[in-house]
């Protein structure tokens, strides 16, 4: 196995041996975890270095933190929809051990950006929640993070759960483009886009380099959590099929006596 | 202002108790399914791949690792 591994090049389909992957993620996890940690420091420190804003005054530091987990909510989403098209497509091994690890890092960072978001809403809304376009797709982004949360673990054998939640995911997705929007088609309290837009950021360099530092670092720490979890699936998945072997060569020993 | 503070406060520090409570449990689940795959292999139970490798070697079978995990 190793010799063929040596004759060729490496290449991304390389992933697809478990064993390789866990290789990878032992290798890089460790280097992962140490600059999210160095990163999201260096975030923080900058985001309450920034100024204050001018109406905002102290509260416009909730969205160093705030607007990371949003995005976050929305990436880690859109990836696992790109599993799910692995898991349908090209039956990649991996795929649904990648959904099925990213739904409880996704289901948690959208939480976080609707409790954050609610913290910030009240001083400066005046409310902590309002049923409006964007704060209802987000909500409805959190459910569908439940659901297939439960939908992952509902049966015994990952495989036969795996394509349910695949096509679930798939379907999900419209709500992305909807949360996206949201603040441009509908009626909100919301701001619109002020990072992500045609013309180029609206908010000021000395407030936008610690949101994007603190961006990065975040993102460095889903990629840390999501290795993790995926690791630790496929060992889950390992522990089930050895024991299923062990149960059935205890049962023809069993037999033959 | 300091009722501001209060707000930024208790955004921060909710955001990390939660993030520390995800990366806790996705580390004790790492931990215990480590711990079950040791337990395994220190019974004797082989991976189809693992059994390949040691069959050369000529000491396993898969009748000596079901009893291996039973003992």
């Amino acid at each position: 196995m190793s010799e063929t591994a040596a004759a060729r090049p490496a290449r991304w389909t390389d992933l697809a041996n478990p064993t390789r992957f866990i290789a990878l993620a032992d290798r890089l996890v460790p280097w992962l975890a140490a600059l999210s940690a160095l990163v999201v420091a260096a975030g923080l420190w900058l985001a309450f270095a920034a100024p204050e804003d001018y109406q905002q005054g102290a509260t416009v530091r909730i969205m160093y933190i705030h607007v990371p987990f949003a995005w976050l909510a929305m990436m880690c989403y859109s990836i696992m929809a790109i599993s799910s098209l692995g898991t349908l497509v090209w039956r990649h091994p991996l795929a649904d051990v990648s959904v099925k690890a990213a739904a409880p890092i996704g289901a948690v960072f959208t939480l976080l950006s609707l409790i954050t978001g609610s913290i910030w809403g009240k001083p400066m809304w005046g409310t902590w929640w309002v049923w409006d376009a964007r704060l209802t797709s987000v909500f409805v982004l959190f459910l569908m993070y439940l659901g297939l949360i439960a939908l992952t673990r509902a049966l015994d054998d990952p495989a036969r759960s795996a394509k349910a939640a695949a096509v679930v995911t798939l379907v999900g997705f419209v709500n992305i483009p909807i949360i996206k929007f949201s603040v441009d088609w509908w009626n909100t309290l919301h701001q619109p886009a002020s990072v992500i837009r045609l013309d180029g950021p609206t908010i000021h360099p000395t407030m936008l380099w610690p949101l994007l530092t603190c961006a990065i670092g975040f993102t460095l720490m889903f990629a840390t959590l999501h290795l993790m979890a995926m690791r630790t699936e496929i060992l889950r998945r390992r522990v089930a099929a050895m024991r299923r072997m062990a149960a059935r060569a205890a049962d023809a020993g069993e037999t033959a006596r | 202002m300091s009722a501001h503070v209060l707000y930024v406060a208790a955004a921060y520090g909710v955001s990390a108790l939660v993030l520390a409570g995800l990366a806790l449990w996705i580390l004790a689940d790492q931990k215990a399914r480590r711990r079950e795959m040791a337990a395994l292999e220190a019974a004797g139970v082989r991976r189809r791949s693992d059994a390949r490798d040691s069959r050369t070697g000529g000491s396993h079978t898969g009748g000596s690792s079901a009893r291996g995990f039973n003992a």
